[in-house]
């Protein structure tokens, strides 16, 4: 059975983030994904944006391209499309995936590009030292919300839904094993999939926020998170500053290429050639 | 009668960054660990194989391995 | 050699050269006056097999490029200056990361909507540096419904050899002038195909980068039964890993700029008119060289020593051939629906004492062949300028 250490670049341990981050949870968890699946290397494809959670390529022996702030799933888009064999998963922070690229993740989600995002939303930008980002609490104290932070957060799972993307799921680093089986199950997903790990920078947000050292924050964490299926019965004042975990939507419709193809498909079987300008 | 399981847990300290999370969050307390320190296991036999500090650890710094008795 | 003639504008003969060089991923945001490209596009790509995307923004239009290109496609898009601000950014990630794409700017008026859409040439300082940092780029400028078809197969074949994201400098006249032109099928050899690593070449020893000359690294899509590979935008070293020691940042700038400025002359491209015996000379590009060609024959027919030097090729710059001319006329003017954007670059090569002068127009109204034979019957009259 293959190993995840089989889909990465081991020898360039230690990696560059801190110590107590939860990235490099997440990295093993992609990692296991794909040695769970057993895949080929050279059918992976891994998209990264820039930010802390960018730097996940650096450690991944596979097929990767690092592209700007923001455009991790655009850039994916065009891989996904050009080569619709390839598993294309998209690596990206809350900056990337839900501030700077949120135009781009609700449209990759409307579109039902076949690929699988796995954003990585430790509530703030911590590559440029803990500055408040789209997902960052009401309340929060970061770099430039030094008095509280006066805007809400997007919740990244409720905008993807309404999107329309048709897998989309929550976990924390403290589920190691559930992360691992929601990236697996996204990958198995025909089209847009979107894991959401709600994660831990101790060093700026933790810090600043007062939750303690990296084990205790992970904790606190978990104890703010609602499995979906027991949230079904919470009312909305009881779910209030919780996270729900698991498989939040799972409704499978056609992706973009597969609609596309067949328009391709039809017009091959079409008599005449070039339409007139 | 099924065989008791043995673990071996081996720490990698060139990758340890020493955040605690191992061993703070062990469920049955195997690993012990000082505040500049890197984690031990000081009650290996009180291991279960859930492998949680392998997984959790964000610096693939700690392994658990099956020593069959 | 299958061709047909058919009388279209500047705008589909694009897309058919486009098509013809062997494209078949199209992103993109409409604007004017570029649409056409998009809505043609849109309905031959998938009758050749290809695939067109209409994306959020231009932003991710040209991320969507690259990531197509990676994955083995040709790809291209199309815009216009508004649109062109917006892909700069992965227009910068595309020059580091080494990933081919062809940017066709059917230019117009500006800066910001400025007079949509008249006809301009303002972009080709935007071409030049809209990235930030040190690089070099490629841009071919066609001025006239067949250089739009013949101009986008090289603009294909160069980002292909260069590998490099490369423009093409149209604008609002040419791309909706109609002309009679020829389309055809390429010849094999006419068209420079993904460049792949050689067959003794082992998945082990695979680099996707190379720095040691002024070509680019052969590179296998993702998705290769046989290699994995790997671009990104940070400064990386042969295995596209993230290397920003200082030596690496240096020998990486400079191999950027000089793939490009190295190769000028395999790159530039020119067409002369009576450069043998011309005494006064009008170095154009785009639509003001039809106006330059009426402006040259009135004078010629006068008996007036006019030649012409059309820079196919803008960036780089064709200096050879412009040293070529400021150093055997007197007077060269540079008609340009600008402020004076190419003049200045001419400006820069000479080192011959040639009177150069501009003839300029912003108004969003072609130049006139009687404004450039004014600009230099002036210059003939007064001395320096």
């Amino acid at each position: 059975m293959a190993n995840y250490k089989d889909y990465m670049l081991f020898e360039k341990l230690p990696h560059t983030w801190c110590a107590g981050c939860g990235h490099g949870i997440i990295l093993q968890a992609i990692a296991d994904a794909f040695a769970m699946q057993g895949l080929d290397k050279h059918d992976i494809a891994l998209v990264s944006g820039i930010g802390c959670f960018g730097r996940v390529d650096d450690y991944l022996d596979i097929n990767c391209m690092h592209v700007t702030h923001g455009r991790a799933l655009p850039a994916a888009t065009g891989i996904a499309l050009a080569n619709p064999e390839l598993h294309v998963l998209v690596t990206m922070g809350d900056g990337d995936g839900a501030t700077i690229g949120g135009n781009h993740l609700i449209h990759c989600a409307r579109r039902n590009i076949n690929l699988t995002a796995v954003i990585a939303n430790n509530y703030n930008y911590g590559q440029t030292g803990g500055q408040y980002s789209g997902t960052t609490p009401a309340g929060s104290i970061t770099a430039t919300s030094p008095y509280g932070h006066v805007e809400p957060g997007f919740d990244i799972c409720k905008l993807a839904e309404a999107a329309g993307a048709p897998f989309v799921a929550r976990t924390t680093p403290y589920n190691p094993m559930q992360i691992r089986n929601l990236i697996k199950r996204g990958m198995q997903t025909r089209g847009f999939a979107l894991i959401e790990v709600m994660d831990t920078c101790p060093t700026h947000y933790g810090r600043l926020n007062k939750f303690g050292d990296a084990g205790p924050m992970l904790e606190k964490l978990n104890n703010m998170t609602v499995p979906v299926e027991k949230a079904s019965s919470m009312s909305g004042e009881e779910l209030e500053g919780r996270i729900v975990t698991g498989v939040l939507t799972d409704r499978p419709r056609e992706d973009y290429y597969t609609r596309y193809k067949r328009i391709i498909d039809r017009l091959s079987t079409e008599k005449g050639s070039v339409p007139s300008a | 009668m099924a065989m008791a399981k043995k673990f071996n847990i081996s720490i990698n300290t060139k990758n340890c960054k020493q955040c605690g999370i191992c061993s703070y969050l062990c469920p049955k307390e195997v690993l012990e660990q000082k505040v500049g320190g890197y984690p031990e296991a000081v009650r290996p036999e009180a291991c279960i194989g859930c492998r949680l500090c392998e997984m959790r650890c964000p610096d693939f710094a700690i392994g658990v391995e099956v020593v069959q008795e | 050699m299958r061709g047909e003639k058919r009388f279209i504008e500047g705008n589909i003969a694009i897309v058919e050269g486009a098509i013809a060089a062997g494209a078949r991923f199209y992103a993109g945001y409409p604007i004017s006056p570029s649409s056409e490209i998009a809505e043609y596009s849109a309905r031959l790509l998938p009758r050749v097999g290809g695939l067109y995307i209409q994306m959020e923004d231009e932003i991710s239009s040209m991320a969507a490029l690259l990531g197509a290109s990676v994955a083995g496609k040709k790809a291209y898009t199309a815009t216009s200056g508004p649109g062109v601000s917006l892909m700069q950014e992965n227009l910068g990630l595309g020059i580091m990361s080494e990933i081919p794409a062809v940017i066709i700017d059917v230019q117009r008026s500006g800066p910001s909507t400025g007079a949509a859409t008249k006809p301009a040439q303002g972009d080709l300082m935007q071409a030049r540096w809209g990235a930030h940092g040190d690089h070099s780029i490629i841009a071919l400028s066609p001025a006239s419904v067949q250089e739009c078809f013949d101009l986008t197969v090289c603009a294909f074949n160069l980002a292909e050899k260069y590998r490099t994201p490369v423009y093409l400098l149209a604008d609002e006249t040419i791309g909706h002038l109609r002309e009679t032109v020829t389309i055809r099928e390429l010849e094999p050899d006419e068209i420079v195909s993904r460049k792949q690593p050689a067959e003794d070449v082992g998945p082990e020893d695979f680099r996707p980068y190379r720095y040691d000359g002024i070509m680019p690294e052969a590179m296998p899509p993702f998705g290769s039964d046989r290699y994995l590979s790997r671009t990104t935008g940070s400064t990386h070293d042969e295995k596209g890993e993230f290397r920003p020691v200082p030596e690496n940042i240096h020998r990486v700038t400079h191999y950027l700029t000089d793939k490009i400025e190295k190769n000028a002359e395999d790159i530039c491209m020119t067409k002369g008119w009576y450069l043998d015996d011309a005494e006064t000379a009008f170095i154009t590009w785009g639509c003001a060289t039809r106006s330059a060609l009426g402006a040259m024959e009135q004078l010629r027919a006068r008996g007036e020593k006019v030649g012409m030097l059309q820079l196919q090729t803008v960036w780089p710059m064709p200096e050879k051939e412009i040293r070529s001319v400021l150093s055997s006329v007197k007077t060269v003017v540079v008609p340009e629906l600008n402020l004076g954007q190419a003049a200045g670059e001419i400006r820069k090569f000479n080192d011959y004492g040639c009177k150069v002068v501009q003839a300029n127009r912003v108004d969003g109204i072609l130049i006139s062949p009687e404004q450039i034979i004014r600009v230099w019957k002036e210059a003939e009259q007064h001395g320096e300028l």
